[in-house]
């Protein structure tokens, strides 16, 4: 599903990552500055790497040789940030609302995502009267209703505490079920990893 | 002096006080797509040339304003080369017209305009952009929902400024279009006419008082509007 080899350079920072996977759920570990969030950032096409080819289940989304970079608006992807990233103009409804990739059948209604992560209590309140747990549900929520081909997910439990993350892990682990897309998880702690993916791939 | 002179304003006042407002209220309202536009250039764009733009937006800011009506004058007058062409072309002239007054405030409010947004959106977090592009968001619709709303207070404070920078031009003004009763007479000329005359100062006053309360007017308007869009963020 993930085909992935790309020279990402930045600065000083500099390496090559080649990631192969036939699982749908793929974790990415290793140390901080590994790289990790810069393989989601340009799988997102926020960071463009150097050379090489992204493809994913089929879609080629940056290919250096043959010159595609699709714009970040037109990959599909559901990003989930680390830091949740909600839009703090907005309330949680027109957040969930906000994101909008195709204009087709929709894959994932509005109602079923709601009832889906347990945030029907949370839809006229804005981001910043959310806890970290509950903000980073919204988030991914509004990742699903974006109706993306993938989803990533940046270290969503690390700006949690360790009772949060226990609350959001069983949520994840809906999401997994009930989703069927493609899912790269990124994570430094190998723990919620091995509760969440199909097969890791550590970066050194 | 007699308080109650200070409401008995002249004809002549009253039509300088509505020119005023209306070649500021211009000047502000033209200029502020382009100001967004240059303000989100220099803010979140680079290309070659960056510099020179920023230099040119801030030439007005400390040219002696004279030189900037004289440069108008010299373009756009009624024998200037562009003032000419438009004059053939689309019918419109600035010469000598309260539009020319308009555009001279603009052009010397465009730097603080242009100053207050940029620093507004430079302020608004790329990394929400980056969130609003991942959900299928072109790079117009981000700014139009996620950058605008977030530089909003900035985007005020720069029209304000721009509105009370053109109450209070005068070099730029009397250089490009002269000072014309009820047509390019704005306050301050008025003002400047009536230190001319013998008997002027009750009608400086009246304007000046005038001057000070639609400027604190605006003020306080502005005041209002971000706080009003704060109350809509933190509610």
């Amino acid at each position: 599903m993930l085909h992935i080899d790309i020279d990402l350079r930045r600065g000083r920072f500099a390496r090559r990552v080649r990631i192969e996977a036939a699982q749908r759920v793929v974790a990415l570990t290793g140390p901080s500055g590994a790289g990790k969030t810069s393989v989601l950032n340009a799988i997102a096409g926020l960071v463009r790497p150097r050379a090489g080819r992204i493809e994913i289940d089929g879609r080629v989304l940056f290919d250096s040789a043959a010159r595609i970079d699709i714009p970040t608006h037109r990959r599909r992807i559901g990003y989930v940030f680390q830091d949740a990233r909600l839009l703090p103009h907005l309330d949680v409804t027109r957040n969930l609302r906000f994101g909008r990739h195709h204009a087709g059948a929709d894959t994932f209604a509005f109602d079923q995502v709601v009832e889906l992560l347990g945030i029907a209590g949370l839809l006229q309140r804005r981001p910043a009267n959310l806890s970290g747990g509950e903000a980073q549900r919204v988030a991914i929520g509004r990742a699903l209703l974006s109706q993306p081909a993938l989803l990533l997910f940046d270290e969503p439990l690390s700006a949690l505490d360790e009772a949060r993350r226990e609350e959001l892990i069983p949520w994840l682990q809906r999401v997994r079920d009930e989703v069927r897309l493609p899912m790269l998880y990124v994570s430094h702690t190998s723990d919620d990893v091995r509760r969440l993916a199909d097969v890791v791939h550590t970066l050194d | 002096m007699a308080l109650s002179s200070l409401f008995a304003f002249g004809p002549d006042e009253l039509v300088a006080i509505r020119l005023s407002l209306k070649v500021a209220a211009a000047a502000a309202l033209c200029s502020l797509p382009f100001g967004i536009a240059v303000a989100w250039l220099l803010a979140r764009r680079r290309f070659f040339g960056k510099s020179l733009l920023d230099a040119l937006v801030h030439l007005p800011l400390v040219l002696p304003p004279v030189v900037v009506g004289y440069a108008l004058l010299v373009l756009l007058g009624g024998n200037g080369v562009i003032g000419r062409w438009l004059e053939d072309t689309l019918g419109f002239s600035f010469a000598f017209r309260w539009t020319g007054a308009a555009l001279a405030s603009a052009i010397m409010g465009f730097p603080l305009m242009v100053r207050t947004i940029r620093l507004s959106i430079e302020n608004v977090d790329r990394r929400l952009e980056q969130a609003a592009a991942t959900l299928g968001a072109s790079p117009l619709r981000v700014f139009c929902t996620v950058t605008l709303p977030l530089a909003w207070p900035g985007v005020i404070a720069g029209t304000v400024l721009s509105f009370a920078k053109a109450l209070g031009e005068f070099g730029a003004t009397i250089t490009f279009v002269s000072n014309i009763p009820g047509e390019t007479q704005t306050v301050s000329a008025a003002i400047y006419n009536l230190m001319q005359v013998p008997d002027g100062e009750a009608g400086i006053w009246r304007l000046a008082a005038v001057s000070v309360a639609i400027s604190l007017a605006a003020l306080l308007a502005s005041e209002w509007l971000v706080r009003r869009q704060r109350g809509e963020v933190h509610d």
